[in-house]
C-alpha cells in the first residue's frame, strides 16, 4: 500500500519553544497544481460505489469510505527573507468497515477500481482478524443516509488563489514593520490547508465536502545586549475557517482595548499586530516581575480559548473518559457518575458551554462529520452544571442518546476517523459589560491576553497557563506590565471562580491549528469562543529564574 | 519494494541525476514498512501497517532552489519530478542562506538494521499485545497500549558524487496500567533496534507493579524535595535542553546559552562536574543515523558537555561557515554518562526523597532560563531512610535542568530510553510548585 508522505518542519520560521514540529502530509507540488480539479463528484460516487459493493460482499455489515484530496500551503520568513514554502497534496480512500461486529480499516492511494476494490477487502479481513479479540460487538447509533449533498466553508477568498508572491510581500511587510519598531528578529508564517473530502456509506449518503482553513503567525523576538535578557511576543490572530479576507483588517472586526490592545474578530491585520508586538516585546523586557499570590484574572479571548480548549475540551471527549487515550493523552476527571448525578458543579453558574460544529468562520464548522453525521450545537455544561460529553455514532448510546453529536474526524483519507473535539465555547455574558468595565471592579488582579506556555494533568484536573502580555491591575485601573507570570489552577476550582463576563460585542474565537490525540497521533484544528471572563482568587506563580 | 538495495537505490538516484538540468541536484529516497496495535480496556482497538517508498529531488539555481516529491519510480515519473522541481526552483525567491552542495562524505556504517525487527508481522504484534493484556485482565487491572515497528532505509546523493546508504530498524513499545477503581496507574515504556530484546510481558509487569503500588496515594505539601528520576523522567527533561543547543540562538542572544554583552557560555563551566553528555552514532546500545542534520553531513561523534563544562553546540551548515567553524549536526541521541548504581540503589543511599516514574506535558515557560512545567504521572513515591514508604499524590514542578543538573546527589546506570542512554538521576531541591488529584 502506498501512502501518505509525512514530513515534519522542525525549526522552520517559528521558534522552537512555540511549535516543535508542523505536520506535513504529503508530497511537494507546484502552488498552481494547488488548484487543479480533481475528480468531479460523479467519478468519486462511483468509486465510493466499488468501494461499497466489494465490502458487502466480502461480508461486512456496514461501511463508509472517504476519497480524500487534502492540500496544504506553509510560508514561512524570517526577517527580510523567505525561509521555505511547502506546497503539499495527499490523495487517496480510506475505507472504514464493520464486519462480525467490529471496525476494520484499510486506506490507498491507489484509486482504481481494482485497488478499491482490494482495499475493501483487507478493511473487511483486518475486522474479522480482529473481531477473535472483541468483547462486544459495535453498535451504531441511526443515520438515515442523507443523499447526496454538498457543503463548502463560505469562504470569500480562496487563499491557493492568492498569488504566492502577494503572500511574501505581507510576511515581509510584517518583518519590516516589526523591525521598524524595535524586533530583533521575526519569524513569520502562513498556513493554508485545504480539505476536498467525499463521503460515501452503506446508508445511503453521498456527500461532497469542500473545507478551507488559514492560520496567519508570527513570533517577535526582543534581545537586550546589555543584559543578555530576550523576551518574545507572539502574534494574537487566530486560526479560522476562512478564506484569506481573513488578512483584510476590515476595522469594523476590531475592538480597540485597553493600553493600546486591539482585539481581532473575523478578520486580522497582520501588520498592525507585529508593530504592537515589536513595542510590547520590548517593553517586556523591563517589565516588572510579579509578585505571586491570588489575584483576580481578566482573561482576554485569545488567552481564554486555550484554558477552555485544555481543561473543558479534553476532559469531556468520551473516549477519555471510557479509557481510549489511557496510555498517551491520558483519561478525564469528568467521569460519567459526575454526569449522571445531573449536580456536578464544573463551574460557577455564569458558565454555560457549548458544542457546536456549526457556527460560521470557525474551525471546526463542516456539514457532516466523517461518518456522515449532519452537524449540530448542544450543551456540554449548562447554567455550571456538566450536562454532556462529545460522542460518536458508537458511543452516544453509552448516553442513552440515539442520535450522534457528529464528532468524528480523521486528519487525512490513510487515517481511521475517531472521536475529535467539535468547537468548544463559552457563551457570552447576558449584561451589557466591556473589558474597561470588567477592570474598573478588580482590586487586584492581572489582565492576560493571548496564548502563552500551557500544561494540565492526564486527568485534566491541574493546569498551568502562561500568556503573550500580562498587565497588572489595581484598584480598577492598568498600573502596568509584569513579567514572569504564570497561574496555576484545578479545573472545577477555576470554573467555580468564574465570577463575570463581558458580553456579545467583545465575543472572539481562538483556535488550535495542530491539535494532537491518538496513537499514531493525527492533528485537527478547533475553535473556541469567548468573550472576556473575570476569574476571582486565583493562585498566580513568579517564573523568574537566575541560571 | 518498500525497502530498496544499496544497488537499487543509487541506480535510481543517478538516473533523477542525469535528468536534471540545473546547476546543482540532490536526491533522497526513503521507505519503510510500519506496523502497529494498539489497545486499551484490555482489547485491541486499532492495527495496521503501512508501506511507503517516496523520492525527493531539490534543484537549485544560484540561490533559488525547488523540491518536489514523487512515489512512483517509473523513468517518465522521474523525469517528471526533476522538471517540477527545476520549475518551482526557477520560480522561487532567492535563499541569502543558500549553502552550495556537499561532495563526497565518509559516512559510519552504523548497526542499526536488525532481522529481528524487520520480520515482525500481525501475528507477532497480536501475541505482543496479549502478553501485555492477559497479566493484567487475570489481576483485575486494565492495560492500555500500544507497540509501533519500523524497517526502512534512506539513500542520499547529489550532483557533486555524494551517496549514501543506510538500513535501520525500530520497535517501539508502551503500556499504562490501571487499576480498575482508578486509584492506581503504573506506566512502562521499552525501545530497541532489536525486537528479540523486547518482552512485552516482562515490562508490563512493571506497570502492573506500579499501578498496585500507588493506590490510596497521600497528599505532600509541594516544595523543593529531593528527587530518584527514573531514566524516562531524565531523558524528558535532558533531552529539551539539547534540543536548544543550537548556536545561531545562542549567538543571536535569544537562548539560556546567551549571555550578556552578546557573547555565549560556550566553553562554561554551568553544570555539576560530574555531568558528561555525548552522541555517538556507532555505539551499539543505541546505534544512530549515520546522517546528519538533514542535508547530507555525517553523524559523528560529538561531546557536548564536560565535566560540567559546555563543549560544543549544533549549527546549520549556513551558520557555522558564517562563523568559520565546523558545522556540527544536531544529535540523534545522547549519552548520559552515569554511574553503576541501580534505581533500587539510589533509594538506599536515600534519607528522604520521592521517586519519579515520569513526567507528563512538559513545556517552556521561560526560554531564557530553560524553566518547564510539568507534572509527575503514573507512579509516585515517598522515600525514608532508604525505602519506598507509600505512594503520593502527583506534583506539578517548575525546574529548569540547568539548575536540577547543578543540584546533582547521584547518577546510577544508564539504560535505553527513547533512542539515548540516560541514567536515574538522584537531584536535591527540585521544585514542586503543586499538587495534582489526577491518577
Amino acid at each position: 500500500m502506498k501512502r501518505r508522505d509525512f514530513m515534519q518542519m522542525s525549526g522552520l520560521g517559528l521558534s522552537a519553544i512555540m511549535m516543535p514540529s508542523v505536520p506535513v502530509i504529503g508530497s511537494t507540488v507546484a502552488a498552481e497544481h494547488l488548484l487543479d480539479p480533481w475528480m468531479d463528484a460523479t467519478s468519486k460516487k462511483k468509486l465510493t460505489e466499488i468501494a461499497l459493493n466489494a465490502a458487502r460482499s466480502k461480508g461486512a455489515t456496514y461501511t463508509d469510505v472517504r476519497i480524500g484530496r487534502y492540500l496544504q500551503q506553509f510560508l514561512y520568513t524570517r526577517e527580510k527573507q523567505v525561509q521555505n514554502i511547502v506546497n503539499a497534496e495527499s490523495y487517496g480512500i480510506g475505507i472504514r468497515v464493520i464486519a462480525n461486529g467490529t471496525w476494520g480499516f484499510s486506506a490507498t492511494s491507489d484509486v482504481t477500481p481494482d485497488g478499491i476494490a482490494k482495499c475493501a477487502a483487507t478493511a473487511v479481513e483486518i475486522a474479522k482478524a480482529n473481531s477473535k479479540f472483541q468483547k462486544e460487538p459495535v453498535e451504531l447509533a441511526a443515520q438515515k443516509g442523507v443523499g447526496e449533498q454538498t457543503w463548502k466553508t463560505p469562504l470569500k477568498k480562496n487563499a491557493f488563489e492568492i498569488p504566492v508572491q502577494q503572500k511574501i510581500d505581507l510576511m515581509l511587510n510584517v518583518s519590516g514593520a516589526a523591525l521598524d519598531n524595535g524586533a530583533s528578529f521575526v519569524a513569520s508564517n502562513l498556513f493554508f490547508v485545504n480539505e476536498q473530502k467525499y463521503f460515501a456509506s452503506s446508508d445511503g449518503s453521498f456527500i461532497d465536502q469542500d473545507i478551507h482553513r488559514i492560520w496567519p503567525t508570527f513570533t517577535v523576538t526582543v534581545t537586550d545586549k546589555a543584559t543578555g535578557k530576550f523576551k518574545t511576543r507572539d502574534a494574537l490572530s487566530s486560526p479560522m475557517g476562512m478564506g484569506y479576507e481573513y488578512l483584510d483588517g476590515i476595522a469594523s472586526e476590531k475592538i480597540a482595548g485597553p493600553n493600546g490592545l486591539i482585539g481581532y474578530r473575523n478578520s486580522y491585520d497582520m501588520v498592525e499586530d507585529a508593530v504592537l508586538a515589536a513595542k510590547q516585546a520590548k517593553e517586556k523586557i523591563s517589565a516588572k516581575s510579579v509578585e505571586p499570590g491570588k489575584y483576580d484574572l481578566v482573561l482576554d479571548p485569545n488567552h481564554l480559548g486555550l484554558t477552555i480548549h485544555e481543561s473543558v475540551g479534553h476532559p469531556t471527549e468520551l473516549d477519555r473518559v471510557l479509557g481510549y487515550e489511557a496510555n498517551y493523552a491520558g483519561t478525564s476527571f469528568a467521569t460519567l457518575d459526575k454526569w449522571q448525578s445531573k449536580n456536578f458543579a464544573y463551574g460557577s453558574k455564569l458558565v454555560n458551554i457549548v458544542a457546536d460544529k456549526t457556527q460560521a468562520n470557525t474551525l471546526g464548522a463542516v456539514g457532516y462529520d466523517d461518518e456522515g453525521v449532519p452537524c449540530k450545537e448542544w450543551d456540554i455544561i449548562k447554567d455550571g452544571i456538566l450536562v454532556n460529553y462529545q460522542a460518536t455514532r458508537d458511543q452516544v448510546k453509552i448516553l442513552g442518546e440515539k442520535e450522534s453529536h457528529g464528532c468524528c474526524y480523521a486528519d487525512n483519507w490513510s487515517s481511521v476517523q475517531f472521536q475529535r473535539m467539535p468547537n468548544i465555547s463559552l457563551k457570552a455574558g447576558t449584561e451589557k459589560r466591556s473589558v474597561l468595565d470588567m477592570i474598573k471592579g478588580v482590586e487586584k488582579g492581572i489582565y492576560i491576553v493571548g496564548r502563552g506556555s500551557y500544561s494540565i494533568d492526564q486527568q485534566r484536573y491541574n493546569f498551568q497557563f502562561g500568556g503573550q502580555v500580562f498587565y497588572e491591575i489595581k484598584n480598577g485601573e492598568i498600573t502596568g506590565m509584569l513579567e514572569d507570570v504564570a497561574y496555576q489552577s484545578n479545573t472545577q476550582e477555576f470554573w467555580n471562580s468564574c465570577a463575570q463576563l463581558c458580553d456579545k460585542d467583545d465575543y472572539r474565537t481562538f483556535g488550535s491549528f495542530f491539535d494532537g490525540k491518538g496513537q499514531p497521533s493525527q492533528i485537527s484544528a478547533v475553535s473556541h469562543g469567548c468573550a472576556t471572563t473575570r476569574f476571582n482568587g486565583v493562585n498566580v506563580i513568579n517564573t523568574g529564574r537566575k541560571i | 519494494m518498500a525497502i530498496l538495495s544499496k544497488e537499487e537505490a543509487k541506480q535510481i538516484i543517478d538516473k533523477v541525476l542525469a535528468f536534471s538540468k540545473a546547476e546543482e541536484t540532490s536526491v533522497g529516497i526513503s521507505g519503510d514498512r510500519k506496523g502497529n496495535i494498539r489497545y486499551a480496556r484490555n482489547s485491541v482497538s486499532t492495527s495496521g501497517e503501512t508501506n511507503d517508498l517516496s523520492l525527493s529531488v531539490t534543484t537549485d539555481f544560484g540561490k533559488k532552489s525547488g523540491t518536489s516529491t514523487i512515489n512512483e519510480f517509473d523513468d517518465a515519473s522521474l523525469e517528471k519530478a526533476v522538471r517540477r522541481a527545476e520549475e518551482i526552483a526557477r520560480l522561487a525567491p532567492e535563499n541569502p542562506e543558500h549553502m552550495p552542495l556537499l561532495g563526497p562524505q565518509k559516512y559510519l556504517e552504523t548497526k542499526g538494521f536488525l532481522e529481528s525487527t524487520a520480520a515482525i508481522n500481525p501475528d507477532y504484534r497480536a501475541e505482543a499485545a496479549f502478553g501485555s493484556i492477559d497479566p493484567c485482565a487475570k489481576k483485575n487491572l486494565t492495560a492500555a497500549g500500544f507497540m509501533e515497528d519500523r524497517s526502512g532505509f534512506t539513500a542520499l546523493g547529489n550532483s557533486k558524487g555524494l551517496f549514501g546508504y543506510s538500513k535501520s530498524t525500530s520497535v517501539n513499545f508502551s503500556v499504562t496500567v490501571r487499576t480498575t477503581d482508578g486509584t492506581g496507574s503504573g506506566y512502562v515504556a521499552r525501545d530497541y533496534n532489536d525486537a528479540s530484546k523486547l518482552n512485552t510481558q516482562t515490562a508490563t509487569e512493571i506497570a502492573m507493579q506500579k499501578a498496585m503500588a500507588s493506590v490510596n496515594a497521600k497528599a505532600l505539601e509541594p516544595g523543593k524535595y529531593t528527587v530518584i528520576l527514573e531514566p524516562v523522567a531524565t531523558h524528558d527533561l535532558v533531552m529539551n535542553m539539547i534540543r536548544n543547543m543550537d548556536a545561531r540562538s545562542a549567538d543571536e542572544g535569544r537562548s539560556f546559552l546567551g549571555k550578556k554583552g552578546g557573547e555565549t557560555r560556550l566553553g562554561e563551566k554551568l553544570f555539576d562536574e560530574r555531568v558528561n553528555i555525548i552522541s555517538d552514532p556507532m555505539n551499539v546500545e543505541i546505534p544512530g543515523s549515520p546522517f546528519g542534520g538533514g542535508d547530507g553531513r555525517p553523524q559523528e561523534k560529538v561531546t557536548w558537555v564536560e565535566n560540567g563544562v559546555v563543549k560544543n553546540m549544533y549549527y546549520s551548515r549556513y551558520w557555522a561557515d558564517k562563523k568559520g567553524v565546523k558545522a556540527i549536526s544536531p544529535p540523534g541521541g545522547i549519552i548520559f554518562q552515569g554511574g553503576t548504581e541501580s534505581i533500587a540503589d539510589l533509594i538506599k543511599g536515600t534519607e528522604k526523597g520521592i521517586l519519579v516514574t515520569r513526567f507528563w506535558y512538559i513545556r517552556t515557560v521561560d526560554p531564557q532560563t530553560l524553566l518547564y512545567t510539568g507534572l509527575t504521572r503514573d507512579g509516585t513515591f515517598y522515600i525514608e531512610n532508604g525505602q519506598i514508604k507509600y505512594p503520593v499524590k502527583n506534583f506539578r514542578f517548575n525546574e529548569s535542568p540547568v539548575i536540577m543538573l547543578n543540584n546533582l546527589e547521584a547518577m546510577g546506570k544508564p539504560v535505553r530510553t527513547s533512542g539515548s542512554l540516560i541514567p536515574p538521576l538522584k537531584i536535591r531541591d527540585f521544585t514542586f510548585t503543586s499538587l495534582s488529584d489526577a491518577v
